[in-house]
């Protein structure tokens, strides 16, 4: 049980970051409902907040982001709210107009 | 001698890094759950419950002023939002939608490629794999509290302003970080309180991405509310 004793460092937080985004992306690309891949698109975000957020800890490294990294979490966090709400508004004016939100059958701007 | 500079002295348990790994085992599970299950109401559930871990994460990590931001905007607002949208598009057909075996398997693989290129970054700079800024403080602590004893075995006093600075430090070591409330909100208005000493950088505040993300967010409310207006025909009435 050393691990449990020992303080963890950035590495770590990064590597729970890069997690969340890999499962973001998965689910991005996996996903045929179109709230889903907007759930996925959430999870990207969050691991760049982690990121984010790790980087500016003065708990990890002597010269961290500081408040600069905290600012970025913020605005991402900002960020990741409009862009809910736009999306969410086209995805229910094109279940609005198709009766479904398969992103499969939204090819209607195919050459 | 604080109680804490007696418990530094045996390697005992580290609670911060123990909640560490259960809070983002959760985080972790729980978004694995959000990309692997097709029941969409239960990828909005585990999501939520994934954005609360993370903000349980940024609490760790000292950000206290930004994890309660998570779980205010993102766990209150965002995801309401997004649970909004399940229950409107509520239909049979789309509550569980079925994803074919071959996207399952190439966005694995992508992703499995994508997580192990990473997880190797991140573990491969040294700088990034340790934190010592528990040792350093407990250290300082020690050494402060050390030169302070044998300055009462010379008979002098200790003086208050010594004791206030002896408080300080101890808070430091057993607490972590200071707040960073007050510096975020100058922050936002123009004024960088922690670089204030630094004439250049004094003053290199946030104040344009402030105000350009303010904007932003009321031309996206007004273009969603516009986007989102009730107006039905896939039925082929009209009911305007």
């Amino acid at each position: 049980m050393s691990f449990l004793s020992e303080p963890v460092g950035l590495s770590h937080f990064l590597a729970v970051g890069a997690f969340l985004f890999v499962t973001g992306v998965v689910c991005m690309a996996t996903k045929r409902n179109a709230l889903g891949i907007l759930m996925g698109i959430e999870l990207v975000l969050n691991g760049s907040i982690v990121n984010f957020v790790g980087f500016a800890s003065p708990y990890f490294r002597e010269e961290n982001l500081g408040l600069d990294g905290h600012m970025i979490a913020l605005f991402v966090i900002v960020l990741a709210a409009a862009e809910a709400a736009v999306a969410l508004a086209i995805a229910l004016n094109f279940y609005n107009n198709h009766a479904t939100i398969d992103v499969d059958r939204a090819d209607e701007l195919k050459g | 001698m604080t109680p804490l500079l007696a418990a530094t002295g045996e390697a005992a348990i580290n609670w911060h890094t123990v909640m560490f790994y259960v809070i983002s085992l959760c985080a972790c599970g729980f978004a694995v759950i959000v990309a692997m299950t097709n029941n969409i109401v239960r990828m909005a559930f585990a999501l939520i419950v994934s954005l609360a871990a993370t903000s349980g994460l940024l609490f760790l990590a000292g950000a206290y002023f930004v994890g309660a931001i998570q779980l205010m905007i993102y766990v209150g607002g965002t995801v309401v939002l997004l649970i909004f949208g399940v229950m409107l598009t509520a239909q049979k057909a789309f509550v569980t939608m079925q994803t074919k075996a071959s996207d399952w398997i190439l966005g694995l693989l992508v992703g499995g490629t994508l997580l192990a290129v990473l997880v190797q970054l991140v573990f491969l700079i040294p700088q990034w794999q340790s934190s010592d800024y528990q040792s350093n403080m407990d250290a300082e602590l020690i050494a402060f509290a050390k030169e302070l004893t044998s300055q009462q075995a010379r008979g002098d006093e200790i003086t208050e302003e010594q004791r206030r600075k002896l408080e300080l430090m101890a808070a430091k070591a057993s607490e972590g970080m200071p707040q960073r409330t007050g510096e975020i909100g100058l922050a936002l208005l123009g004024v960088r309180a922690d670089k204030i000493e630094n004439e250049e950088t004094g003053l290199a505040g946030y104040l344009l991405p402030f105000e350009i993300i303010s904007v932003h967010l009321l031309v996206v409310l007004v273009g969603a509310a516009f986007l989102a207006r009730a107006k039905r025909h896939h039925h082929g009435d009209d009911q305007r």
